[in-house]
């Protein structure tokens, strides 16, 4: 029996990898890394892209995107809510999906996000139709600021971006993930295979990945290893992990005796 | 926001007897290494620029629109009392010079000039940034230093990016170096990126001109500079330069070695240390060593670089001329084919395809275009 799809904003996907596309060697190896991942849903930094519409050979990301997958504009570069509100319209008007990734660090050591004007951002973009996903600390009650004004995800972040630490913020995602009503990707941070199988374990409806796939000596055999590493902990989520214990179940029960 | 006042002077001064715990394991990563440990740096430096910055190297090209200046700098072909060809390219010479590098790839420019507040006025300048802005994804400026106000200026005229070296952190040698004009002023020059920062510039280039105080000095008075933009400027990226010196008009001669071994050995240690800061490298220095650290740690490049006013086209050599005293002195007889003076001479030639080509041969992309004005125009 296959995993059960994952659904956003009335769109259904069989994938729950979502992939970045920054870092790649090449434009051919990341359309490779793509395929062999199996993905539905790229992001791209609008800032690489062309804008102009006048297809741009020096700035040609997105021609090594296969068609079949959504395109998921990223507002990467601005540091307020006005830039990212202005990135997303212009991306629209080039053509791309009215799909946005909200990402608004102000801070360009750590690339951590912006809580105040991603709020802001998305409050704007939610009322003028875009499908809104933004990226996020992995703070419970900003997520739920979030869903309440109605964005389509919460990406709430496992580490700084790149940092490969895995989930540092576990025990954050997982009072997300108690209260969510829209899905939860974890973003940023993921380094091996075993760090987004351990965000699906815990319940993560989607995790995206970039840098472990995209500077992999083999980013495609990589992307296939994530492949199955999100398939493996999203099948053992919805097939239920017994809780682990500290201690052996006892053959000689303290208790029975109240039964007897 | 920033102190002007102090800025980062009492830090400075203090060095290197006071240091950070940052900069004490700076200063340890400079202590003299064998060849394995060396390797070791190496490596680890790979790896966290792979990390944080991918298998890429951004890309761009200097555009100098002058080589008038104010300033004797006994390094630099610019020096006023060079008796060299100079010009100040005309507005739409500057945009005939960017359509050139904007046919050859480059959609991140840094305009350059010497300090001449006569010929290069921030007026001027700001009139190029604007003639090339709807062309150009990425305007940074390199020009002489400017207040707050007149930073906000050029942001707002479309530049994004401000490089703005100290050229050497020691204030001894910097007075010997600098004898004439306004740069002999350490402090105000010193300063320069938190105004730039005030004055909203989101990049900010820093470096000292390698070759003219003790390297080591040198390197942890960067780092530590470096330390403190990052605390006191948080929303802009930064890059640090390690320039050596380079033959130019004036015949100076390098004060100071710099070896590869010890550039290379403080290229690993920034990358240690801040593993975001980006690292140039310029056609100052030669093909073959620019291939080797290319994947150490380097994340922007230049190439194909010309360092004289109208290199690219020949745009201006119809104005050739000397300035003697701040007044222009017309030739007697033009030589044929006459060329503006190049601030210093260049050591790797090869085309920006050759070298984007080089990049990817090395497994890098070369990234072209990493910005987008739309970010910023209201």
């Amino acid at each position: 029996m296959s995993n059960s799809p994952l659904t956003i904003a009335g769109r259904s996907f069989q994938s729950r990898l979502m992939l970045g596309t920054g870092k790649f060697a090449s434009g051919d190896l990341m359309r490779d890394a793509i395929i062999a991942s199996g993905t539905e849903i790229v992001t791209v930094a609008l800032r690489r892209t062309d804008l102009s519409g006048q297809g741009d050979p020096f700035a040609n990301i997105l021609d090594f995107i296969p068609p079949n997958v959504l395109l998921l504009p990223n507002t990467s570069g601005a540091m307020n809510a006005e830039e990212a509100v202005r990135l997303a319209r212009l991306a629209v008007a080039a053509g791309m999906p009215n799909w946005v990734k909200l990402e608004i660090h102000p801070d360009p050591r750590y690339l951590l996000p912006d809580p105040i004007e991603t709020l802001k951002a998305a409050e704007i973009l939610v009322k003028e139709g875009f499908i809104v996903l933004p990226y996020i600390n992995a703070d419970p009650v900003l997520a739920r600021r979030l869903q309440d004004v109605g964005t389509a995800t919460v990406m709430p972040l496992g580490s700084p971006i790149g940092s490969h630490q895995g989930l540092t913020t576990r025990r954050q995602i997982e009072i997300i993930l108690t209260q969510a009503t829209v899905p939860v990707v974890v973003d940023a941070g993921i380094g091996a295979p075993s760090h987004a199988a351990e965000a699906f374990e815990i319940g993560a409806d989607a995790v995206l990945v970039n840098t472990a796939i995209a500077i992999a000596s083999d980013p495609a055999r990589m992307a296939t290893a994530f492949k199955a590493a999100c398939e493996a902990g999203r099948a053992a989520y919805e097939i239920g992990l017994t809780e682990a214990t500290s201690e052996a179940t006892a053959t000689s029960p303290l208790t029975t005796f109240l039964y007897q | 926001m920033p102190d002007l006042q102090t800025g980062f002077i009492p830090a400075l001064d203090a060095l290197p007897s006071r240091k950070s715990p940052l900069m004490e394991r700076f200063a340890a990563l400079l202590d003299p290494k064998s060849p394995s440990q060396l390797e070791a740096m190496a490596r680890e430096s790979r790896a966290i620029t792979r990390r944080n910055f991918g298998r890429t190297m951004r890309l761009f090209a200097p555009l100098y629109v002058s080589n008038e200046c104010v300033n004797n700098c006994q390094y630099c072909g610019f020096s006023r009392d060079n008796p060299i060809l100079r010009t100040t390219l005309t507005i739409d010479q500057v945009i005939t010079e960017a359509r050139h590098l904007v046919a050859q790839g480059f959609r991140n420019i840094l305009l350059v000039a010497g300090e001449h507040p006569r010929f290069v006025s921030d007026g001027y300048l700001e009139a190029c940034i604007r003639a090339i802005r709807s062309f150009v994804p990425t305007i940074g400026i390199e020009v002489g230093p400017m207040e707050a106000p007149e930073y906000q200026r050029m942001v707002e005229a479309g530049a994004e990016g401000l490089v703005v070296y100290q050229e050497t952190y020691d204030r001894d040698v910097y007075a010997v170096m600098h004898t004439a004009g306004p740069k002999k002023d350490f402090d105000w020059r010193l300063a320069c990126p938190e105004r730039g920062y005030l004055g909203g510039f989101r990049r900010i280039g820093i470096g000292a001109l390698f070759g003219l105080s003790d390297w080591r000095l040198e390197a942890l008075r960067l780092a530590a500079h470096l330390e403190h933009l990052y605390k006191h400027c948080w929303k802009a990226t930064f890059t640090v330069a390690f320039p050596r010196l380079r033959p130019a008009a004036g015949g100076f001669h390098p004060l100071t070695d710099f070896p590869d071994h010890a550039l290379v050995q403080t290229l690993a240690a920034f990358r240690l240390t801040f593993p975001e800061v980006g690292i140039v490298m310029s056609t100052r220095e030669p093909a073959a060593f620019r291939d080797a650290v290319a994947p150490l740690g380097v994340t922007i490049m230049s190439a194909g670089s010309h360092t004289e006013p109208g290199g690219y086209t020949g745009a201006g050599s119809d104005d050739l001329h000397l300035t003697v005293k701040g007044r222009r002195v017309e030739l007697d007889d033009k030589p044929d084919q006459a060329r503006a003076e190049g601030q210093f001479g260049i050591a790797d030639e090869r085309s920006p395809a050759t070298v984007a080509d080089r990049l990817r041969s090395l497994g890098l992309d070369p990234v072209w275009k990493d910005w987008d004005p739309s970010i910023l125009a209201a």
